[in-house]
């Protein structure tokens, strides 16, 4: 049981329907601060439909998500798109704007929502790049001209841009390969202890189950719309779930 | 013992009339859509904040970039006008009105049609492409993660740009295009220059100008606003690209036509 007020996530009998078919049922789930907590599933489990309703861009049939205590149902469109400041987001892809620089995508978000004058922005921006270890040569290249794990390195540090309190990585190392598919994952987990101090959750939904094992605090196994194993990452391993195990020995 | 039952043959009229009930239901979910996103577009345009930088950036677009193809447009639509016109009123005795039948037949339909067929060619269709590509490589999901809406942000500036450009590349068409008119009247056919002037001063007046600009904002507006629309619309990777580009470009030229009925049989009324 985790102590109500260290819970980053809070997803309470949801259940998510579309056109009569059940992506989401019955959703008991808690993501506890402080963390690295995994998602895992099958294609087509709902892990998708599960991250958009933490970032509140779904909303669920029924039920209700709270994040950081705040209950995303009961805010209009306007307050929900102010919250979701609390979330950066890894997307798979990275998700660069191609027409941007390396530098000007990570000045996106400050330039959007911060006062920060010019020189604030670029010094903020250039520590955080370095931060992810994009050398400064790299800062003015657009993102046709970065191999794809910096590609990654620039999204995470554009998604750190604003200090957000839930990280997100959205299937951070598929199609990777095997040196930069470690890189990534030291960066998150890197990342998570630079912001354990702010109180800092990352929240991944993948199918690596090997890169999951090593550097989640928890793992947790969606199938069908349901949570069928949550357990710290050791013992997820060793769990005796049929599913868990068919997944695990794929 | 249950036996799978065959499947129900139709007939020919049977399925052609289902495909036209389809197509006809998809064209009218269609429009839905298209009123929905107009609606949330100027849901979004009132509202703050206003990308000034942006707005420029497309106005730099969608109206510098396209000086050139307009320009040529216009002045090669002006000498062509005025050679057709010449040879058909010298059959009559007329050729003196052939500078105010061309800036007229400009000023009134050609300037504001094909300025908005040009640009639904050119940024309506680069529109499609670019938010179509951003909607598949997930940056128009990061712009939403961010907390910033994607039709604030990648659809309102572009029509706004579009709808306030367009009456000016209107009005360079109709310069340039009368300025080929000019020279092709004066200098290639011999009509007398000061007769020409006259005749235009005479015939031409500044409700025809107005006809045209008024059709050109309404023109950009939807150029724009399909050229938008179909590019949120994109799916399915690169062949959504392609799909959406295409789609963009030929709905945005059959709106300009519709349009243009509409507003002429509505401004010939009022100017």
């Amino acid at each position: 049981m985790i102590d109500p007020s260290q819970i980053a996530v809070d997803v309470k009998n949801v259940t998510k329907t579309f056109d009569g078919h059940t992506v989401l049922n019955n959703l008991n789930f808690s993501i506890p601060k402080n963390k690295i907590i995994t998602i895992l599933g099958f294609s087509g489990a709902g892990k998708s439909t599960l991250l958009k309703h933490i970032l509140g861009l779904m909303l669920p049939t029924s039920g209700c998500v709270e994040v950081l205590g705040q209950d995303l149902t009961l805010l209009d469109k306007v307050q929900l798109r102010e919250f979701r400041r609390n979330f950066g987001m890894l997307f798979q892809y990275a998700a660069l704007f191609d027409s941007m620089t390396a530098i000007q995508n990570v000045t996106f978000p400050l330039r959007e929502f911060t006062d920060l004058s010019e020189d604030q922005m670029y010094q903020k921006a250039a520590d955080l790049l370095i931060s992810v270890d994009i050398q400064e040569v790299a800062f003015n290249k657009l993102p046709s001209e970065l191999s794809g794990g910096m590609r990654k390195r620039v999204g995470l540090a554009r998604a750190l841009a604003l200090s957000p309190h839930i990280m997100l990585y959205d299937e951070p190392t598929t199609g990777l390969d095997p040196i930069t598919t470690k890189m990534v994952n030291d960066l998150i987990v890197e990342t998570q202890k630079k912001n354990i101090s702010r109180g800092m959750t990352s929240i991944i939904i993948s199918h690596d189950v090997r890169a999951t094992l090593q550097i989640s605090d928890f793992v947790a196994f969606l199938d069908r719309g349901n949570i069928v194993e949550y357990l710290p990452a050791p013992e997820f391993a060793k769990s005796k779930n049929e599913l868990v195990q068919e997944f695990i020995n794929l | 013992m249950e036996t799978a039952s065959a499947p129900v043959k139709h007939s020919w009229l049977h399925r052609r009339i289902s495909k036209i009930g389809k197509q006809v239901i998809e064209t009218i979910d269609g429009l839905g859509h298209m009123v929905n996103f107009t609606g949330r577009v100027f849901y979004w345009a009132i509202r703050p904040p206003w990308r000034l930088k942006l707005i420029l950036h497309q106005f730099y677009f969608i109206g510098n970039k396209s000086l050139l193809i307009v320009g040529l447009s216009g002045a090669f639509t002006g000498m062509v006008m005025a050679y057709q016109v010449y040879f058909g009123f010298q059959l009559i005795s007329v050729d003196s009105l052939v500078g105010p039948v061309v800036a007229l037949s400009l000023a009134k339909e050609l300037a504001p049609v094909l300025t908005g067929l040009i640009v639904a060619g050119r940024a309506g269709s680069a529109m499609a492409a670019q938010i179509g590509s951003m909607k598949v490589t997930e940056q128009v999901d990061a712009l939403e993660v961010m907390g910033i809406n994607g039709v604030q942000y990648l659809a309102v500036p572009r029509i706004i740009a579009t709808t306030f450009c367009m009456p000016m590349l209107c009005c360079l068409f109709l310069f340039i295009g009368n300025i080929g008119s000019y020279f092709v009247g004066t200098k290639a056919l011999m009509i007398d220059e000061a007769m020409y002037l006259s005749k235009l001063g005479e015939f031409m007046h500044m409700s025809d100008f107005y006809q045209g600009v008024i059709k050109a904002f309404f023109f950009g507006f939807i150029v724009a606003l399909i050229g938008t629309y179909f590019g949120f619309g994109v799916t399915k990777g690169a062949e959504g690209v392609g799909k959406g580009t295409n789609q963009a470009v030929v709905w945005g030229m059959i709106f300009v036509l519709v349009l243009d009925y509409f507003l002429t049989s509505f401004l010939v009324k009022i100017l």
